[in-house]
């Protein structure tokens, strides 16, 4: 084969030294980044993506302000060094608008906006780095900032890419196997098994989509757990540490119910 | 996963989050953060369990402000509109202070007239900041304030400082005076005025009171000492917001004693190394 990289190669390995279903390595951080009322810093492998979220809040264009609901505004830039070739994307640039519409479409049934009348839910995605499963790593990321600004959700969204190499089925692409092969990515809601998003750039063999999907499914599963334990042990930290100074001062519950 | 009714007594800080099937919806009744779905009770937030009769909420640990009426909260102003202010109050919308929820200046007691409207400028601007009580609420959920006592109205001579709501208990005075000359409003919507201590004899309705200051816009004259005690109260803050520590009058007044005892100054505070060890001091005393 000399130079060329095999995309799954006879011992059932990737080019990345994963077996076929293998994720890559996830890492959260869901520490306050600034004065976003909620953010998130999610690394699948390579990609990195920053996420914050600021919100719900008054919603500065008027024309915007649907009185029966909050009005989610989603914002994506990437960094000129997030990849390869050092290339500058502007704010209106399609590619760029278009993932943001589809950030905005699967987070819309998510989220209770009906309890916010009148007002607008900013998510502003900065993508850091960029190895492939750049839509799975901004939907988690953003997952995971909603839930950290105390949004109400349904249930966590969690989204993962497949693809087929001739007829083996892969999960989460790299930048390299995702020029090379079709891809899909789907997002799931894991509790209900519900499906908000599938989206595909490529053309993909109808006979080989079925098992994808349900892969895709399956693989949302081991997503949702990681991102369940991210934001169990964050909220565990902020209530041990809240409670801490409560105990000492115990007298401040009998003040409480005197006022 | 079912919960008996044992769980909930148990101290009550039974951690949930978004997705997670807390309880059936037919032996409870859902509040605040839940929703049914297939008759179940299903937490949408992150946070703790709290449990009053049969119904059943979760108290996000991270979340905007609240409002409630009677509430005490600082605020900024962000719009001037036809008899109204609109402002900021650090909740899912702003809030609205009517010109007839104000007090006059000099205190005159009668009906707004049109002059009145026409001079809201010299009262309110935009980015003034003011301290006021939730009054009530309008059908949309905004929330509509009044500033109708002499202890309410524009702030001068300090810095604000933002902190989590969540952070801020409901105490018997939200005005607090430290010992080291600077007054702290707690407002419950998480904004922190930090400023200079108004003697008792020159406070608001006293004989040295210049009702017509109520809405100047100048600061007084504030001297090294008590510039250095308001940073280092701010910082203070900042420190025990960070570390997600619940802001009372008596851990403030501890923390300052530390910093003073350490020779921290005002700068100092904000190195993490510091900041650890002053919350690890005043947390562990009691």
């Amino acid at each position: 084969m000399g130079s060329r990289v095999e995309i799954l190669n006879d011992g059932g390995f990737r080019s990345d030294g994963r077996r076929q279903y293998e994720l890559r390595d996830i890492t959260i951080d869901l520490s306050p980044q600034g004065v976003a009322d909620g953010s998130a810093i999610l690394t699948h492998g390579l990609t990195q993506v920053l996420v914050s979220v600021f919100g719900p809040r008054e919603a500065k264009m008027r024309s915007q302000t649907m009185h029966d609901r909050a009005n989610i505004n989603v914002e994506v830039a990437m960094a000129a060094f997030s990849t390869g070739e050092r290339r500058k994307r502007s704010r209106g640039d399609k590619r760029i608008l278009e993932m943001a519409a589809t950030i905005k479409s699967t987070f819309e049934p998510v989220v209770q906006t009906s309890l916010y009348p009148r007002s607008q839910i900013d998510i502003f995605v900065q993508v850091l780095q960029q190895d492939g499963g750049l839509l799975q790593a901004c939907i988690n990321a953003t997952t995971l900032a909603l839930a950290n600004a105390g949004i109400p959700l349904l249930d966590f969204v969690c989204a993962v890419t497949g693809g087929v190499h001739s007829t083996s089925p892969m999960l989460d692409l790299t930048l390299l196997e995702e020029n090379d092969i079709p891809h899909v990515t789907v997002a799931v809601m894991p509790k209900t098994d519900k499906v908000t998003l599938v989206t595909m750039e490529t053309r993909l063999h109808v006979e080989r989509f079925e098992e994808i999907f349900r892969l895709a499914g399956q693989a949302g599963k081991v997503i949702h757990g990681e991102i369940k334990r991210a934001i169990r042990e964050r909220t565990e930290r902020l209530v041990t540490s809240m409670g801490s100074s409560t105990r000492v001062h115990g007298g401040e519950d009998d003040a409480m119910n005197e006022y | 996963m079912d919960i008996d009714d044992g769980d909930f007594e148990a101290g009550g800080s039974r951690i949930t989050w978004p997705g997670e099937t807390i309880t059936s919806s037919q032996a409870y009744m859902r509040g605040h953060g839940t929703y049914v779905e297939n008759e179940e009770v299903i937490a949408s937030v992150a946070g703790t369990i709290e449990r009053v009769n049969k119904l059943i909420t979760v108290r996000a640990i991270r979340t905007k402000y609240n409002p409630e009426v009677g509430d005490l909260v600082v605020a900024r102003i962000t719009e001037v509109q036809p008899r109204r202010w609109k402002v900021d109050a650090n909740s899912r919308q702003d809030a609205v202070l009517m010109l007839s929820s104000v007090n006059l200046p000099g205190g005159v007691q009668r009906r707004k007239l049109e002059s009145d409207e026409l001079q809201m400028r010299n009262f309110f601007e935009e980015g003034d900041l003011l301290v006021a009580e939730v009054q009530a609420f309008f059908s949309d959920g905004a929330m509509s304030l009044h500033t109708r006592s002499l202890k309410y109205g524009k702030l001068r001579n300090g810095q604000l400082v933002t902190i989590p709501p969540i952070l801020v208990r409901r105490l018997k005075s939200h005005f607090i005076t430290l010992p080291c000359g600077v007054d702290l409003i707690l407002g419950l919507n998480g904004y922190i005025w930090v400023s200079k201590h108004v003697k008792e004899h020159e406070q608001v309705g006293e004989e040295g009171f210049d009702a017509e200051a109520v809405y100047s816009n100048r600061n007084d004259l504030i001297d090294e000492s008590t510039r250095i005690a308001i940073s280092r109260v701010s910082n203070i803050i900042q420190v025990l917001a960070s570390h997600f520590v619940p802001l009372t009058d008596t851990l403030l007044l501890e923390a300052y004693e530390w910093t003073v005892e350490n020779d921290t100054d005002a700068k100092g505070l904000l190195s993490e190394d510091v900041g650890t060890a002053l919350v690890a001091t005043i947390t562990a005393r009691g």
